[in-house]
């Protein structure tokens, strides 16, 4: 049966790569298809509205741009978590110049790796990375839901709600982990921590870190009082556990405030735009309401600065949860989330915004010697590089519609090469260098050596090495395939130098080592 | 949030800090330069002379105290196995440690480490950093602020080991995963990664391949700064110094003596004790070594006697093994899990998580031998057990042995000041002479 599928793979894979060849210089697809902005509300955004941001981002006004293949291989990165496939290079190149970008993100956003990418990254946020307590919190199914409705595009405000008032069994209703993911065995309320949740909704929701005064005041300033966040707190002293699993009760929540001599009780309130805090509903929906209200900016902000982050793997405003109420912003950031607003909470819309935004198209490479780079160098996170290194091994894209074999091939590999390399866990984005154990595992790991060594079924490497018609044209399939640029011409010259004469199985070595040396570059490991 | 200062204990040593305070207050503040030289001269004679290094023994899934360091034979069958005498009148080990129990003299243990943390994995990080899981930080685990704080010594390979790692091995947090530890599987097979796949002449043919690649990516951007910022290509070449250094040679038990080997017992874990001997020997700051396991819900007798009989062996060698090679006196020891287990059984004969009373076996780098801290129940009965010592308190009190100043405060990279630990030293377990 595997001996069976293994000749059948090859013979699809050989079949495309000949294919794929013959029809390289042809245009693909016929007719490319028509790019709309479509809101989550089913309405084509009008190009006025966006205006101030979309005007400058016209493709021959953006000074010093980075390529169109650079451009392509961060979108793919921040929105699938791997470098595009040499398929999907041939498909880019084949559009029209001024609709590449819109077109590639129309093929991401309905590409399910994107969904299931995003929801994680997300989901790291709103759960962080624990297990969380086994009996009644079940991470995966959460994660997938997100995943659904990012599919979906369901607007973000939908998504925060559900998660803020959901209720029933955490197997049936995902959204339900989000608040079970609190409780603690060894505490006495027989339910979600209220605590925890106030500090994820003021940090995963509103960009605050509130939780900082929960037991005291600010030391650092006068905006923040300790009553702040256990007002905040108070919205969730109702959410309990039962037989039919999370409920809305009456409790109330109780605190000693630090001086005081016995605990008291505390009202839920919000810690500021009171106004907007609807009077009628159960405490966590008009929690619900209030979070993501159009008129409540720190929501917009703590979106924005979050998939702006995605995108570049650095926040606008750093850390990432932490934007001052009160400003000052950067002018991205206000843009952007009046633009979030009057979308309607668009994810696509405001992924699109900053894709298409002069900032994410720049170069990486210094307009000064003594600047940094006007795009942000940062090294790729852990999965970012497991799912890289997988790609590159297949010429075709690794998604849904892959064999079922190499998408559980590619997961058990990524899994194993991350518990090695290290998960960066909740530290999203810390901007620090790699790790000698890091260079290690690239260097000699298992991943790496088992998807550049001869196989001509399951490694690029050894079949760019067979089929290319000559050595440039095999060295150029190589850096495709890995750094999603072609070689230059001293790249070329070097490493065709290096193939002439060689056939077969000394051919095989030295396409594997040319991987290698691709794969433990700066420019793979990093993004730029 | 100031804690009061606990730092008065028999510390024979000064540290660099105390030495500039008392210049300082003496008025001697002028001759900084030289006092600065001089603080330094103590820092290094506290790493010289204490507390160098530690071997953590990791009973992961939270072993029995009952069945291990805490029996209490006299209650009813469900409360611990049968006792075995040590050299030590008042102390009692459970059957199956009598190789350990020989030991008592040269160890102590703490019988009443109490945390608030029953789960697992939040356990683990409680234990293993000295804080409770905060959304807000990830905290370093102690092998990483040791290799932190400690001055850097002459190793070509990682001062921070974990041997067979569960899915939570030691972790660098806010301090950067350079000093996550570096994991490797059974010492007794091929150690990954830090062998290259290939020859040398064709790991050297692919080093000329990324220089080609490297120098075309420099084209346009400024190299110093790729460089500094990025340290791709140093850590490259730090790797592959690693790679051929002779030091390696210590993670391999295959070139230990079968004496050797066989003392510290045939299994993974053993191995991995005596590696983990290897690599102190060699300059490592820290080596975990963990046990899996220990998560005895169902049927706690046999599951806890199995692991047992793999940790008495490793445990008593390496402690036989330290001394000997007189490295005790600078290798602090420990063992223990992430909590204890329930005295009452439950109805499918197993103990639950147990974080009100638990054991953990402490001994050499600073520690005297002999001590016991603590008391549970005998009864099982109350939870609190006597002289609690908290998760927090063990991490002083390590620090404390390695010449870590605890209170030293750290600006994690949001700026936010954490101190290093936030317990208190517990003094009767120090040496005092």
């Amino acid at each position: 049966m595997t001996r069976l599928t293994f000749i059948s793979l090859w013979l699809l894979t050989t079949v495309s790569l000949v294919l794929f060849w013959l029809y390289q210089d042809k245009p693909y697809p016929p007719s490319a298809p028509k790019f709309e902005n479509t809101t989550n509300t089913g309405k084509t955004h009008d190009k006025q509205s966006t205006s101030s941001l979309t005007q400058s981002l016209e493709r021959n006004l953006i000074q010093n741009r980075a390529s169109d293949l650079e451009i392509l291989r961060r979108l793919s990165m921040a929105l699938t978590g791997t470098i595009p496939s040499v398929e999907w290079i041939r498909d880019y190149e084949a559009w029209p110049e001024d609709q590449r970008i819109s077109l590639a993100l129309e093929r991401i956003f309905g590409d399910r790796r994107s969904s299931d990418y995003l929801a994680e990254r997300f989901a790291r946020a709103f759960v962080g990375v624990e297990n969380g307590p086994f009996l009644v919190y079940r991470r995966r199914r959460m994660v997938d839901d997100l995943s659904e409705m990012i599919h979906a595009n369901r607007p973000y405000d939908q998504i925060v709600k559900k998660l803020i008032t959901a209720k029933g069994i955490w197997t049936s209703k995902p959204e339900v982990n989000f608040l079970t993911a609190t409780i603690d065995p060894n505490n006495d309320k027989e339910g979600p921590d209220e605590i925890k949740l106030a500090a994820r909704v003021s940090r995963a929701f509103l960009g605050i870190r509130i939780d900082c005064v929960q037991c005291h005041n600010d030391m650092f300033g006068d905006r923040w009082k300790q009553k702040d966040f256990h007002q905040m707190a108070s919205f969730f002293s109702g959410a309990e556990m039962s037989l039919t699993g999370l409920i809305e009760s009456e409790k109330p929540y109780k605190y000693r405030y630090k001086r005081q001599p016995a605990p008291a009780l505390v009202p839920p309130q919000v810690p500021f735009n009171e106004s907007l805090l609807p009077a009628e509903g159960s405490l966590r929906e008009r929690l619900a309401a209030w979070v993501t209200h159009p008129e409540n900016k720190p929501f917009a902000r703590a979106l924005v600065n979050r998939v702006w982050a995605m995108m570049f793997n650095k926040p606008l405003v750093n850390p990432v949860d932490s934007i001052p109420v009160e400003g000052p912003f950067p002018e991205a950031l206000e843009s952007l989330a009046n633009e979030a607003i009057a979308s309607g909470f668009d994810l696509r819309h405001l992924i699109t915004m900053i894709a298409n935004s002069s900032r994410f198209q720049i170069t990486s490479r210094t307009l000064d010697q003594s600047e940094t780079p006007p795009f942000p160098m940062t090294r790729l996170r852990p999965e970012q590089v497991a799912g890289s290194i997988i790609q590159s091994a297949s010429l075709e894209t690794v998604d849904a519609d892959s064999h079922i074999l190499s998408r559980v091939i590619r997961i058990l590999q990524q899994s194993e090469f991350i518990k090695r390399y290290g998960d960066a866990g909740e530290d999203e984005f810390v901007g620090t260098g790699g790790t000698i154990p890091q260079r290690l595992t690239v260097m000699n790991g298992k991943l790496v050596e088992e998807r550049t060594e001869e196989n001509l079924v399951m490694n690029a490497a050894t079949r760019i090495g067979a089929l290319a018609p000559n050595d440039s044209v095999a060295v150029e399939m190589a850096y495709l395939a890995t750094l999603t640029r072609r070689p230059t011409e001293s790249e070329t010259q070097y490493f065709t130098n290096r193939f002439r004469g060689k056939k077969k199985k000394k051919r095989a070595t030295e396409m594997q080592d040319l991987f290698w040396s691709l794969i433990n570059s700066t420019e793979f490991a990093w993004n730029h | 949030m100031k804690r009061p200062s606990l730092h008065h204990c028999a510390s024979t040593t000064s540290n660099r800090r105390q030495f500039l305070k008392t210049t300082t207050a003496a008025g001697m503040a002028w001759m900084n330069p030289l006092a600065q030289q001089l603080a330094r001269c103590a820092e290094n004679d506290v790493s010289e002379t204490r507390g160098k290094a530690i071997i953590l023994l990791w009973m992961a899934g939270g072993p029995s105290q009952l069945e291990t360091f805490d029996p209490h034979p006299s209650q009813n069958g469900s409360t611990g196995r049968k006792a075995i005498s040590t050299p030590l009148k008042h102390l009692q080990l459970a059957q199956g440690l009598e190789e350990v129990a020989e030991l008592m003299n040269d160890v102590s243990l703490i019988r009443s480490m109490v945390s608030q943390e029953g789960d697992h994995e939040r356990a683990v990080y409680n234990v293993k950093t000295g804080y409770r899981p905060n959304p807000t930080v990830v905290h370093p685990s102690l092998g990483s602020i040791i290799c932190h704080e400690l001055p850097e010594n002459a190793v070509e390979i990682p001062r921070h080991v974990s041997i067979l790692p569960n899915e939570w091995p030691a972790r660098g947090g806010y301090l950067g995963a350079t000093y996550d530890a570096f994991q490797i599987g059974d010492p007794g097979q091929r150690i990954p990664d830090v062998i290259s796949p290939v020859s040398k002449e064709r790991l050297e043919r692919r080093l000329q391949g990324l220089d080609v690649v490297e120098r075309a990516f420099m084209k346009g951007r400024d190299p110093e700064w790729i460089a500094s910022h990025t340290r791709h290509r140093a850590t490259i070449d730090e790797a592959l110094k690693m790679m051929d250094s002779d030091q390696i040679k210590a993670f391999d038990v295959n070139l230990a003596t079968a004496t050797e080997v066989n003392a510290y017992g045939d299994t993974a874990f053993g191995r991995g004790c005596l590696a983990a001997r290897r690599l102190i020997e060699t300059g490592v700051r820290c080596v975990e070594v963990t046990l899996s396991g220990w998560d005895s819900h169902i049927n706690n007798h046999e599951t806890q006697s199995k692991r047992i009989a793999t940790l008495a062996p490793a445990l008593a060698a390496l402690i036989r093994d330290l001394k000997e090679r007189e490295l005790l006196e600078n290798t602090m020891v420990l063992c223990g899990g992430e909590f204890g287990r329930s005295p009452e059984l439950n109805p499918l004969e197993g103990r639950d998580h147990w974080p009100h009373g638990f054991s953990f076996l402490i001994g050499g780098g600073g520690i005297a031998g002999g001590k016991v801290i603590g008391a549970t129940d005998p009864e099982g009965i109350r939870k609190q057990p006597e002289n609690p010592v908290r998760v927090q308190d063990l991490h002083a009190t390590i620090q404390h042995c390695l010449g870590i100043d605890s209170e030293k405060e750290i600006i994690t990279p949001v700026g936010r000041p954490i101190f290093l630990s936030e317990g208190n030293v517990a003094r009767e377990l120090l040496v005092t002479s």
